[in-house]
């Protein structure tokens, strides 16, 4: 019963695990926000360029190509061991997702709209945070889902340089062929990014909820 | 006012210009029909105006003022905007789209409320039921009078209007085409419309611009352009059919004589003569007497003043 043994072990060791997690979260969401404060505004402003955003997406999607521990393997020499090389490597993962979802978000802004707000005096910004914004909403939402289920997986490789997290107990688990302590860091994972996708779904859904049937017959 | 002067527009450097030497003045208060077959460069020539296009060469000047000397931003608040599409923002209330240029130009938010109200009763729609309202939530001839109000609602001098009634369905189309053509008098708006529907150039138009090829090739009163057309493809593009349509163009009123006699039918004095002679055929009679609905009789019309004026068509 690797499992009950999983939760013994856990509750004997609990705050190793609280702290394990936290470090996790926190890698997790500095590294989303950072690669949100990247990806979303560079969305934005190649959208409206058919080859600005091939060319962005493309670079974004080349990067994204390589296999996470070469990156952290290549950021170790740069930046040392621990949190900093960690981040860096989720933020690698995390931009293409949202990235792509806002290009693909902000370019589907039906082009009357923004012609007609153009046409009203509206300035470039204007549109971008009152008409582009709210309404590609729901694909950028979504991009940042996906991102986050990446990076809260990649995580776990944060402990083959000192970066922490419940990767530890996968990676003590595997060495020392200790299958409930493997459990304790896998499960939470897994938890983790069912828990994302779920919420993050549904504010998907509460979002686009406005823009449903946009093109529809009036009803 | 609204003057225009050898404006030229090229997209390709080389190409054919889309706007070839356009010159014209739009006076203060009136309507103008852009007018002509698809790609001739009506579009482009009100694009210009509000600065959504550049000219290549020449001048436009609003109120004396160079267009491309301005905030375009600035320019654009002050000029109403209608496009056929409509461009409503889907995210946004009824009352949160017609509000939209007054609150770019910050105006007090009690205030707005007031004028947004106003706007959409100008337009025929019940503020209370339909503000809340999401765009999605309209038909389409709701829709246009929404943009309609949303253009009007900082009082332009200068309205801009791009295929304004093509979205909505022909029985609605004449019934807002009035409405609107109403509105944009009593409000004393410089209106520059593009259209490709000769019917609603004439309906619109206090002076319409036929244009193709990027050139204006003639622009004239619609009576003027009916009776004198002066080239051959400008009475083609007006149809076999012009010398009827001018019958639209007048009313009973300015045809009528004295009345004889009581014993015929009856018609408003502010019908169109093309409406008299449908009804005189449909009627099988000499003529129509001309009253308002129950009130005394003005006059009379008969075949021979209806047809009268076709005469002068050449």
């Amino acid at each position: 019963m690797n499992l009950l043994d999983a939760f013994t072990w856990f509750l004997a060791h609990k705050s190793t695990f609280m702290i394990a997690l936290n470090q996790h979260l926190w890698m997790s969401a500095v590294a989303m926000s950072i690669g949100a404060a990247i990806a979303i505004p560079l969305g934005f402003l190649v959208a409206h360029s058919r080859r600005a955003s091939f060319v962005a997406i493309n670079i974004v999607g080349a990067i994204r190509s390589i296999p996470s521990l070469a990156i952290l393997s290549a950021a170790l020499p740069l930046l040392g061991i621990g949190f900093l090389p960690s981040v860096v490597a989720l933020i690698v993962l995390a931009v293409p997702p949202m990235l792509l979802n806002t290009v693909v978000g902000v370019a589907e802004v039906d082009l009357t709209v923004t012609d007609a707000a153009t046409g009203m005096g509206m300035s470039r910004l204007q549109i971008a945070l009152h008409i582009e914004l709210p309404l590609a909403l729901g694909p950028i939402i979504s991009g940042v889902k996906i991102a986050s289920i990446q990076v809260i997986g990649g995580a776990a490789l944060a402990s083959f340089v000192g970066g922490g997290g419940l990767g530890d107990f996968i990676s003590t688990g595997i060495a020392i062929m200790d299958m409930p302590r493997l459990l304790v860091g896998a499960v939470p994972i897994a938890l983790l990014a069912i828990a994302a996708e779920v919420g993050f779904s549904f504010l998907e859904r509460r979002v686009s909820y406005r823009n449903v049937n946009l093109s529809g017959e009036p009803g | 006012m609204i003057e225009l002067r050898n404006v030229t527009k090229t997209y390709n450097s080389g190409g054919r210009p889309a706007v070839d030497d356009v010159s014209l003045q739009i006076e203060t208060g009136t309507t103008v029909a852009l007018i002509g077959p698809s790609g001739c460069g009506k579009t482009t020539t009100m694009r210009m105006i509000n600065c959504l296009q550049v000219p290549t060469s020449g001048q436009i000047l609003v109120n004396g003022q160079d267009v491309t000397k301005v905030d375009p931003q600035v320019l654009r608040r002050s000029i109403g905007y209608v496009i056929q599409q409509v461009g409503l923002f889907p995210h946004m209330t009824i009352s949160e789209n017609v509000a939209t240029v007054p609150r770019l130009l910050k105006h007090d938010p009690a205030k707005i409320r007031k004028r947004v109200n106003e706007m959409l009763e100008l337009v025929g729609l019940d503020p209370d039921e339909m503000g809340p309202r999401l765009p999605n939530a309209l038909s389409g001839g709701q829709r246009q009078r929404v943009g309609f109000a949303r253009a009007l609602a900082a009082d332009p001098e200068v309205m801009l209007m791009d295929e304004p009634f093509g979205a909505i369905d022909p029985i609605t189309r004449s019934k807002v085409q009035t409405e609107f053509k109403e509105i944009l008098k009593k409000t004393n708006k410089t209106v520059v419309m593009v259209t490709h529907d000769l019917d609603e150039a004439l309906k619109m138009g206090d002076r319409v611009a036929i244009m193709r090829d990027g050139k204006l090739l003639q622009y004239d009163a619609p009576i003027d352009i009916l009776a004198r057309p002066n080239s051959l493809f400008v009475a083609d593009f007006l149809g076999t059919d012009r010398a009827l349509k001018q019958l639209n163009l007048i009313s009973v009123r300015d045809r009528m004589t004295p009345a004889t006699s009581t014993d015929f039918p009856t018609i408003a004095p502010s019908a169109s003569l093309h409406f008299a002679l449908s009804e005189i055929l449909a009627q099988k009679v000499e003529g129509l007497i001309v009253r308002e609905d129950g009130g005394p009789v003005l006059g009379f019309i008969n075949r021979a003043a209806v047809l009268g004026p076709v005469a002068l068509a050449s």
